[in-house]
């Protein structure tokens, strides 16, 4: 999986550098998650801006990661959500569990 | 001729392959003559139901079959659109299957498939026999 991974006044920001997110790649993404909460990461931004399919498993992930980052009392919040992608949260009511960004700048805004 | 699509597909059971299928059901979409209210959305909501679809195949359906091949129809006629997804595993309840807790707090990392699915499509069975079983999945073009 292609992921960057830039750092801000303590918070990471984790670009996203696929075009779907789905039960074939995942489980990477859940593997760097867990990496970063490891490495000390609570707050934590999410770029979805490439993403233009993601599934079931794709969200599982993103939850999966939310819960963690809440379990550390921080946070994990999204950013450039595609149309296809803002339908399947919308569809799951998913956006009403994340805090969700137009953009990057905006969701490290919303840290100071 | 328009909307008599018969699309069949065969492909070893991996995730690999869930991009492909997609294409595939975003490109019969894109071929589906269909009302003006869901044109738009048929592509991806097909790209959708299918990877679902496979991944549940995949995950739940062939977990006793690793080897077995996964085998996919598309079928678009004037009135509907019908995706099956074949299996030769142990299969599954559908209606097992507990959709998320919408009211509570929503956070199960697992368990929204099957609810995706049945919010997407007008008809969704499970149909078990000794051949084998079938997700069917059914979406109203008119």
């Amino acid at each position: 999986m292609d992921l960057k991974i830039e750092n801000t006044d303590g918070v990471a920001v984790l670009f996203v550098r696929e075009d779907r997110l789905d039960a074939n790649n995942s489980e990477e993404l859940k593997t760097e998650l867990r990496r970063l909460f490891d490495n000390g990461t609570k707050d934590l931004v999410i770029d979805l801006k490439e993403i233009h399919f993601i599934d079931s498993s794709g969200l599982g992930v993103l939850v999966s990661g939310y819960k963690n980052a809440s379990i550390l009392h921080g946070s994990l919040k999204l950013s450039n959500l595609q149309s296809q992608v803002k339908s399947m949260f919308e569809l799951t009511r998913l956006h009403r569990v994340f805090d969700i960004f137009t953009s990057v700048d905006d969701a490290l805004q919303s840290y100071r | 001729m328009k909307n008599d699509i018969d699309v069949d597909i065969r492909v070893p059971i991996h995730t690999r392959y869930l991009r492909m299928i997609g294409r595939i059901g975003e490109e019969v979409a894109r071929e589906t003559d269909c009302p003006e209210e869901i044109r738009e959305t048929l592509p991806n909501l097909l790209a959708i139901v299918l990877t679902e679809g496979v991944v549940n195949a995949i995950k739940h359906a062939h977990s006793a079959d690793p080897e077995g091949d996964l085998h996919v129809r598309i079928n678009v006629s004037k009135k509907d659109l019908v995706v099956r997804i074949y299996d030769t595993g142990i299969g599954f309840d559908l209606d097992a299957v507990p959709p998320p807790s919408l009211t509570s707090n929503g956070l199960e990392e697992k368990g929204r498939g099957i609810f995706i699915i049945r919010s997407l499509m007008d008809t969704v069975k499970y149909i078990r026999s000794d051949d084998a079983n079938v997700l069917e999945m059914r979406k109203n073009l008119v």
